[in-house]
């Protein structure tokens, strides 16, 4: 067994078990990071797969920024999974059924037929020198082009969408609304004044008789 | 108009930031006033108040009457003092304790004492642990103000004019 | 040198175990003066601070409190280590792991003079920016785990904080990947060949600004130490660590703060390459200076500067933070990378000429 078929094994593993843990922990918190792990195993596959930029970006996207916010709103949730999972053994039939289901379609559309190996044939090597990140963004910006632009302002839409969905003026009351830049852009000549005075002044000598 | 475009390069430039740095860098080089204690010691006063001593007269007499002035006048009742008549027939302390835990080290024995018995002294080098005796008795006092006398004499003079 | 290593261990075990030997001497290499730099890092902050506050800092142990970082991590590694009994133990316990993990791992990909670097790959520039997003994982489980409320809210700041730096960060690398027309660190320094004016912090200057104090606030730095605040939350994210699991974060932001100084030199002050290239009388004066010496120098200039800004600027409110990372510096960026498009397509002299987008 070679070093890259062993490693492929332990990444593979790592994949399961994590994905085992996603679905068996007890704790959403756990579940989350157990979540991360599987990014990270199925990375570590990729990159076996010589696909070095799209396990990184999988990493640096999913691990990196989406499974954080995620987690955020996990801890700050504190769920109770009690009652969530209350009816685990009346629904598991019925869940073991539709599990079978699943299981069934995936194994007529994946099988041998249709992904077999005599229709992947092994990829060509690449070589040493061979940038997967320019031979992508070569094929995305010719080929794909318009795909790739169309993916882009769909994102952009869902951006907008949840601005416009999340922002409200709070303009009638002052005190709630703080301008930020407008504290931030105050300089000192704003609010202060230097004023040049003598360190002594000469006092009037007082009135006679004024006490 | 200018006031705006200035105030704009100003923040663009982040001129205010690198004002800041400026300062902390200047005092970078600047001479540390840091004082290395045990080998320097900061310049001290004659009316330092440090720990306590008993003075004699130059015939070798202890000063204390006993008139339990200093007691009195303690306010965290730090000071013991029992007397008795000794053979001579004056008064003097058989007792005399200050416990060095209470003392705030006001000076008020000192201000209070008629005959420059009780003084403060620059000791200030001294400390205790728990358990350790924490109390100055009479011959404790007396020891220090004998070893001191020079330098409590001295202060003594120094401080004499602003009195 | 490593060739002849691997040979001489073949002779007694199997191939691939050698590799991974010579790996692991590589790593040791690496991680080992890692170690002293931090140890020696937390001695210069100490001092530069103390220095700014005209004060002289630690001087007792050893001669000039030379040993003093020794004398600290001895008493870490002594010190017990207290387990919150209402804590998530196991998380509690690996999240230290999880924050100096990346903070080691990043190190792989970075050279230190032309040639010198463990994996001499691709994608190194990415490689770096995804590995160091797991760091965050460090600060929130450990929040998380402690179970305290101030170690909840220094990992809640912490998390958001570093994940909207990061893509201020993000764009500010693909605009010297434009520029360099390379992921790779090593192309990326020698392709500001040719002295101090032809390094891209000129054509990036704004970018530059822009990556160090990006990446000021993800370290958390001062001004951007909200996530430890201890006027504020105690001490943030590690207030239940103690002993050896505190040294562990410790060692993990230094560690950071010496990646981002030696990426800053490496992207955009040219790196180990000498500054006086391309001047007659300097360049032949200079050239007794091993490249190391040259990226070195600029790496600690960068760690001062660091420090100088703790000693400077007081701690920023958490909204102007965030203001700052996503109102400023994102649409800068953004910005830049046009500005870097233009000039990359009419190939402005010296940058875009060695390199530059094909």
């Amino acid at each position: 067994m070679g070093v890259e078929k062993f490693l492929f094994y332990v990444f593979v593993l790592i994949a399961v078990f994590a994905s085992l843990g996603v679905i068996g922990s007890r704790n959403p918190v756990r579940s989350a990071l157990f979540l991360v792990l599987a990014f990270v195993a199925t990375a570590g596959v990729w990159l076996l797969l010589q696909a070095e930029f799209l396990g990184i970006v999988l990493i640096l996207v999913y691990v990196g920024a989406v499974m954080v916010l995620f987690l955020f709103v996990i801890m700050m949730l504190d769920i109770n999974l009690t009652p969530l999972k209350e009816g685990f053994a009346r629904y598991l039939p019925i869940g073991i059924v539709v599990a079978l289901v699943v299981l069934a379609e995936m194994a007529m559309v994946l099988n041998p037929t249709f992904f077999g190996l005599q229709n992947f044939p092994s990829p060509v090597a690449l070589a040493v020198t061979d940038s997967n990140t320019k031979m992508l963004g070569q094929l995305l910006f010719t080929e794909y082009l318009f795909a790739f632009e169309l993916a882009a302002v769909l994102l952009l839409l869902s951006i907008v969408a949840a601005i416009v969905l999340t922002l409200r003026r709070r303009h009638q009351s002052e005190a709630l609304y703080q301008d930020v830049g407008v504290q931030v852009r105050v300089q000192a000549s704003d609010r202060l004044t230097m004023v040049k005075m003598a360190p002594t002044v000469k006092a009037n000598a007082p009135e006679q008789g004024a006490e | 108009m200018i006031a705006a475009l200035k105030r704009q390069l100003k923040t663009w430039t982040l001129w205010e930031l690198f004002q800041g740095l400026a300062i902390t860098g200047k005092y970078l080089f600047k001479s540390k006033i840091t004082v290395l204690y045990p080998e320097e010691k900061t310049p001290m006063s004659p009316r330092f108040r440090g720990k306590h001593a008993l003075r004699r007269y130059a015939n070798g007499e202890e000063r204390c009457i006993a008139c339990k002035l200093c007691e009195a006048v303690c306010p965290a009742n730090a000071i013991t003092i029992e007397s008795e008549a000794r053979d001579d027939g004056s008064r003097r302390t058989t007792v005399y304790d200050i416990d060095l835990f209470k003392c705030i080290y006001c000076g008020f024995c000192e201000e209070a004492c008629p005959v420059d018995a009780i003084v403060e002294t620059r000791v200030y080098e001294y400390a205790f642990e728990p358990g350790e005796i924490h109390v100055m008795n009479k011959d404790m006092l007396l020891a220090h103000g004998d070893k001191m006398e020079a330098q409590i004499a001295a202060d003594r003079a120094a401080d004499a004019k602003y009195r | 040198m490593f060739e002849s290593l691997q040979l001489f261990l073949a002779q007694w075990v199997p191939d691939s175990i050698a590799t991974v030997l010579v790996i692991l001497v590589q790593a040791a290499m690496v991680i080992v003066p890692l170690m002293l730099a931090v140890a020696y890092l937390t001695y210069a902050e100490r001092k530069v601070i103390g220095y700014m506050q005209i004060r002289l800092g630690p001087n007792r142990v050893g001669p000039g409190g030379w040993l003093q970082p020794i004398a600290d991590a001895l008493k870490l590694l002594m010190k017990e280590v207290i387990i919150p009994s209402k804590s998530n133990v196991y998380l509690f316990v690996i999240a230290p792991v999880l924050a100096i993990a990346p903070a080691i791992a990043v190190w792989a990909v970075v050279p230190f003079a032309d040639g010198v670097v463990v994996a001499d790959i691709n994608a190194g520039l990415l490689y770096i920016l995804a590995i160091s997003s797991i760091g965050v994982y460090g600060v929130v489980v450990a929040g998380w785990a402690s179970n305290s409320k101030y170690a909840f809210l220094g990992a809640l700041r912490s998390s958001a904080q570093k994940v909207s730096y990061e893509i201020a960060m993000g764009f500010a690398l693909v605009t010297v990947i434009m520029t360099a027309g390379s992921m790779n660190l090593t192309e990326i320094v020698n392709g500001q060949q040719g002295g101090m004016l032809s390094w891209y912090w000129i054509p990036l200057l704004p970018m530059f600004v822009v990556y160090f104090i990006a990446g000021v606030a993800e370290t958390n730095r001062a001004p951007f130490d909200v996530a430890e605040g201890e006027s504020e939350i105690v001490a943030g994210f590690h207030v239940d660590y103690s002993g050896m699991t505190f040294a562990v974060f410790f060692l993990a932001e230094y560690a950071m703060m010496i990646l981002i100084s030696f990426l800053t030199a490496i992207m955009f002050m040219g790196g180990w390459l000498s500054p006086f290239e391309g001047i007659p009388g300097l360049e032949t004066l200079f050239s007794f200076v091993p490249a190391f010496v040259w990226i070195a120098l600029k790496v600690s200039f960068l760690l001062f500067v660091f420090l100088w800004f703790r000693a400077t600027f007081p701690r920023y409110r958490y909204d102007q933070i965030m203001r700052l990372g996503w109102k400023i510096f994102i649409p800068l960026t953004i910005l830049w990378v046009f500005v870097v498009g233009v000039m990359a397509y009419f190939k402005v002299a010296p940058w875009f000429v060695n390199g530059g987008v094909a």
